[in-house]
């Protein structure tokens, strides 16, 4: 599996004995790109430039000609280059390049907790098939802000809550929650799941014949989990960005988003939808229209706020504007739709950059 | 406005031609370019699907795969009641498009409904982007009192992501 990540181009095989590996995507001979498909099987990475050969733990095992070289080269020494750290938690793989960061537990601090949430009450999970690959004219931070933030929702998706209306979804229960940060940058949004979860919350929407199994699904989550778990992981929903550029959005779906930035003003963003492997068919579409319906590109809500970070570039490129108002919920213990969770990610963003406070 | 039925009378599925398809096309296109959706939208039978696969997943299957856009006629119906508004803020002021159909193919009849497939490209304009998306059409069309209807549309783009022109918000 091949995608830049940075703007640097990497790929991921598993190895023999089943381990995760990350390679920058680049022939040790004269640097040609070696894993030239998205996605697939290999034993071996043929670069197609002069035929050297690598294994999937990167190492070099076939030279054409080896013999050209007499004794003047150290061929164990040209295997592929190992991105500087890897590492994964539940099944996310994370990279960086910077091979003195800390290690991947302390890193995601208050965040793993929400992502074991996300994990535990999804079970067997699997990607489903089907990308959204799709950009944004903005800067990167802009999206990071907007993964998490409720202030937007009512005005900015008004088209879709009437759409949701039309479906007979009642959305009068409301949105009551809280923003937190879970250090490190990485901050959530919990709040009451107005609509049917296809975790463990039945709504009409999902039809009469669904019901059993939700309640099945529901009382297994309580055995495993007890009731209060159980009951946070069905009935609520989770925003969650994790510092700089993952986004967990566990609502009516489960979106897996990240974005990079390929300039000060435009990003690329990337979404999966997460899902648990045996769903019920009829649960399962449930899931994949909440999906495409909210989260999508081509859905009632995502183009909206493509717009609205689009416009924001373009309002602070007139230079009217030095700084953005993130107050929101200073003055109480913030809720969900206060801006607590973006000031985390700044002080963190800010104290990365300018070496400044936190 | 419009006429309301913009394709020529047909009597049935099988005496089809080319000819027939094409002008029902070119004036979906005119519909769509002229945003007059309220009519556009009475193209479709009662059971329509109008589908659009992600990019990297062309063959996708909506009950099983992702996909950009999965109508049926109620949520045809809340797309365009969306469009017809100033809240589709995406699409306030609408874009200007262009939509061009070509390479027109008829398929064998299959029971009462008559497979099309053809190549598009859409522009869409707005401020100063401009942007084109490119694919193929895959349509079942059916006879309803006389006229051509669309029981499904499926547009496959042949773009290998959305990176260029950032999302779906019109309709291909
Ligand atoms: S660049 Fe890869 S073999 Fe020469
Ligand atoms: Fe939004």
């Amino acid at each position: 599996m091949r995608r830049p990540v940075g703007n640097r181009a990497v790929f991921m095989v598993r190895n023999k004995a089943g381990e995760v590996k990350v390679f920058h995507n680049s022939c040790s001979h004269r640097g040609a790109v070696v894993c030239r498909k998205d996605s697939g099987n290999a034993k071996v990475f043929q670069c197609f430039y002069h035929a050297w050969s690598f294994d999937t733990d990167g190492k070099l095992v076939g030279v054409p000609d080896r013999e050209a070289y007499g004794d003047g080269l150290d061929f164990g020494a040209l295997g592929l280059r190992p991105v500087a750290r890897v590492e994964s938690y539940r099944g996310f793989v994370f990279l960086s390049y910077d091979p003195d960061i800390m290690g991947l537990v302390d890193y995601l601090a208050g965040a793993a907790e929400y992502l074991d949430l996300v994990v535990d009450a999804t079970g067997d999970a699997e990607i489903i098939r089907g990308t959204n690959e799709y950009a944004i004219d903005a800067n990167w931070k802009l999206l990071a802000e907007n993964s998490i933030d409720g202030y937007h929702a009512v005005p900015t998706h008004d088209t879709y809550f009437k759409y949701l209306v039309s479906l007979g979804t009642d959305l009068s229960g409301g949105v009551a929650g809280t923003a937190k940060s879970l250090g490190n940058g990485h901050a959530v949004l919990e709040y009451a799941a107005p609509w049917g979860r296809p975790v463990a919350k039945w709504e009409p929407l999902f039809g009469e014949d669904s019901r059993e199994e939700i309640g099945r699904l529901r009382a297994d989550l309580v055995d495993k989990y007890g009731e209060a778990r159980a009951r946070r992981m069905a009935d609520t929903n989770r925003n969650m960005l994790i510092y700089p550029n993952l986004v967990i959005n566990d609502i009516m779906a489960i979106t897996v988003r990240t974005f990079m930035p390929t300039s000060a003003d435009r990003m690329e963003v990337t979404a999966w939808e997460l899902a648990p492997r045996d769903e019920l068919p009829q649960l399962r579409q449930r899931r994949l229209d909440s999906f495409l319906t909210f989260l999508g590109p081509g859905g009632f809500a995502t183009p909206d706020d493509i717009e609205a970070l689009e416009s924001c570039q373009q309002g602070f490129h007139s230079g009217g504007l030095e700084w953005n108002d993130l107050s929101r919920g200073m003055a109480r213990d913030p809720l969900a739709n206060d801006e607590e969770q973006m000031r985390a990610f700044w002080r963190q963003w800010n104290s990365q950059v300018t070496g400044g406070a936190r | 406005m419009t006429a309301l039925e913009p394709a020529p009378a047909v009597t049935g599925v099988h005496g089809v031609t080319r000819a027939d398809v094409e002008d029902f096309l070119y004036a979906e296109a005119e519909l769509l370019d002229a945003w007059e959706l309220d009519t556009w939208i009475a193209l479709f039978t009662a059971d329509c699907r109008y589908v659009v696969p992600c990019n990297d997943t062309p063959e996708g299957d909506p009950t099983r795969d992702l996909v950009l856009i999965d109508d049926n006629a109620l949520r045809l119906r809340s797309r365009v009641e969306r469009l017809n508004s100033r809240k589709a803020h995406r699409e306030y002021p609408h874009s200007t498009t262009s939509h061009q159909v070509s390479n027109v193919r008829l398929r064998p009849v299959e029971g009462e409904e008559l497979p099309v497939v053809a190549e598009f490209t859409v522009w869409r304009f707005r401020g100063e982007r401009s942007t084109t998306y490119v694919g193929r059409y895959a349509y079942r069309l059916r006879v309803v009192d006389g006229h051509l209807r669309i029981a499904a549309k499926r547009a496959t783009l042949a773009m290998g992501s959305l990176r260029q022109v950032a999302d779906v918000a019109i309709i291909l």
